[in-house]
């Protein structure tokens, strides 16, 4: 087992942060807010003027309470770094965010598990979003070829009126390991909410995505949209629930897994429900190969058939 | 046009599917720098040339040969045809989610720097900063699809361009943008293969053949063969099924 020293960790955070395509100077800046954690040891936690980061380290846990203040727009993203560099460890994130009213910020965050071969990344989170205010975060994940590793993120979020939420969820690096994610959003009047989760599943990878969106504020939108590329024995089920419960609420669920392969497994489940007869949802579902078109296409510029293969799986997780 | 060294022979070409053959014996010569038009109606076996050629849709020749610069070709892959310098434009071209305008005409000009990328969709009347970061998906229109393709294929600058109906789909301003890059690669030594049913595209073509039930009925100078295919085949009550005499014409 590798071993790390804890004066070590911090610049080997920076650099994992870095080989994982995040900017290791946002990290440092002083403009941006930011938050690094190694297991459940918290490296870094920097505010900046309208965000409010705390944090808490207990036995089995970090506690992180990030409020955006009322009618406040943070210029810069906010930057958080999430990772295990050892080959085992536990890291378990407890999230409390709040974005006040008229409140915007975006959040770039990276998870980095390059070396894992027992390691469990868990984060349970509480996301509220004010009345107006807009959040947007973009969660991409790195991990090693092994995939030894358990990723189990939960989240609970509520949206005000008018609220703008932008979830974009990508594990294409590395082996997934083991994946349950599960999103629940409910979404009040005139909001948007976008799911957005892309997962690249090999060897024995086993990938569960569940997201649910519950429009119950009268003109409420979502979009739920997934994209999963499968091969060698990598099995997937995704499921995408949208209930429209309110007048004018309009969701859609749009999911495409590819499988390449003859061994991988993909399944999807989109369910899609109405319980007021001025809403609609609709929902799309494509599993199957890679379109052979798509490839002659490709190797008709000359590419070979795996890299053709390559840049259309790399498009649909980008 | 290309007087010169004979890029593609096809020699008695056969492809028989389901107990039918689509295509029947069908021989054409194709000079470097030539744009040679394939004149046909709807299923006389165009499409079905070109894919046989390019070596897409697990055709393969049950008879005759394909020869590219003196070398048989069917038995080589799409990529191995592609890198001797042969390439297609499809009919319908795909869509590709995620793959950016930019990133695909790259691949296409492999040695070519953003300024002649953006040269090539200018040629095919694409504002370059309006697409370049663009997906090619299904936000764009088929005719801006087809443009865009046009605009790979003038990237790839191949020896031999296949263009399936390169006219389908593209409004009446776009179509002599389109015509014109044809005419700049043959400029520039490309031959094209030019299919189409509509005889005003192949006005652009150094010669013309006609097809009909997988074979070429007759090979000549633009306008004249145009003509006749007006007179013999628009009118025509039995396509696929040419009279003896049409066959001798």
């Amino acid at each position: 087992m590798i071993g790390y020293s804890v004066d070590k960790e911090y610049q080997e955070m920076l650099d994992a942060y870095e080989k994982a395509g995040g900017d290791s100077s946002a990290l440092q800046s002083k403009d941006a807010a930011r938050l690094v954690i190694h297991e459940n040891k918290v490296l870094s936690a920097d505010g900046v003027n309208g965000i409010q980061i705390e944090t808490k380290e207990t036995k089995n846990s970090v506690n992180i309470d990030l409020l955006v203040k009322e009618g406040v727009k943070i210029p810069r993203p906010v930057h958080l770094c999430f990772g295990i560099l050892p080959q085992e460890g536990r890291q378990e994130i407890i999230l409390r965010l709040k974005a006040e009213d008229n409140s915007e910020v975006n959040v770039i965050a990276h998870c980095i598990f390059p070396n894992a071969v027992k390691v469990i990344h868990k984060m349970d989170a509480e996301i509220d979003i004010g009345n107006n205010a807009k959040f947007s975060y973009k969660e991409t994940h790195y991990h090693g070829d092994f995939g030894g590793i358990e990723v189990i993120p939960k989240a609970r979020v509520t949206l005000g009126e008018k609220a703008i939420y932008e979830n974009t969820f990508s594990l294409a690096q590395g082996c997934v390991g083991k994946l349950d994610f599960d999103y629940e959003i409910t979404s009040g009047a005139g909001s948007v909410a976008e799911l957005i989760a892309k997962v690249y599943g090999k060897k024995d990878d086993i990938i569960k995505i569940a997201e649910k969106v519950n429009l119950n504020g009268n003109s409420a939108r979502s979009l739920i949209k997934t994209r999963v590329v499968l091969r060698d024995k990598a099995r997937a089920e995704v499921i995408g629930e949208t209930y429209g419960n309110a007048p004018y609420a309009r969701g859609h669920v749009d999911c495409i897994e590819l499988v390449n392969g003859t061994e991988a497994i993909a399944r999807a489940i989109p369910i899609v429900s109405v319980t007021n007869d001025k809403a609609k949802v609709t929902h799309e579902a494509a599993i199957g190969s890679i379109d052979r078109r798509q490839v002659e296409t490709l190797m008709a510029r000359g590419l070979e058939e795996n890299e053709a293969v390559d840049v259309i799986v790399r498009g649909l997780l980008r | 046009m290309g007087g010169g060294d004979i890029v593609l022979e096809i020699q008695d070409l056969q492809l028989g599917l389901n107990g039918k053959f689509i295509i029947n014996g069908l021989n054409l010569k194709v000079n470097q720098g030539e744009i040679h038009g394939i004149l046909g109606e709807n299923g006389t076996g165009k499409t079905t040339l070109a894919y046989l050629i390019m070596g897409t849709n697990n055709y393969k020749p049950t008879g005759g040969r394909i020869i590219f610069e003196g070398q048989d070709i069917a038995g080589l892959s799409i990529s191995q045809r592609a890198k001797k310098g042969i390439s297609l434009a499809w009919q319908e071209p795909v869509r590709i989610e995620g793959l950016r305008v930019r990133d695909y005409l790259k691949l296409s000009g492999k040695n070519f720097g953003t300024k002649q990328i953006e040269h090539c969709l200018e040629m095919v009347g694409l504002e370059p900063s309006r697409y370049l970061d663009r997906d090619i998906d299904n936000t764009l229109s088929g005719g801006e699809r087809k443009r865009i393709e046009m605009a790979s294929l003038l990237a790839m600058r191949p020896k031999l361009a296949i263009l399936d109906e390169p006219a389908s789909g593209i409004d009446i301003i776009s179509l002599p943008l389109i015509l014109n890059g044809i005419v700049e690669m043959s400029k520039q030594g490309s031959s094209a293969l030019l299919i189409t049913h509509n005889e005003d595209v192949v006005e652009i073509a150094h010669r013309v053949s006609v097809l009909c039930a997988g074979k070429v009925l007759m090979t000549g100078a633009a306008a004249e063969t145009s003509h006749w295919f007006k007179d013999h085949c628009r009118s025509c009550p039995h396509i696929n099924e040419p009279a003896e005499e049409v066959e001798k014409s």
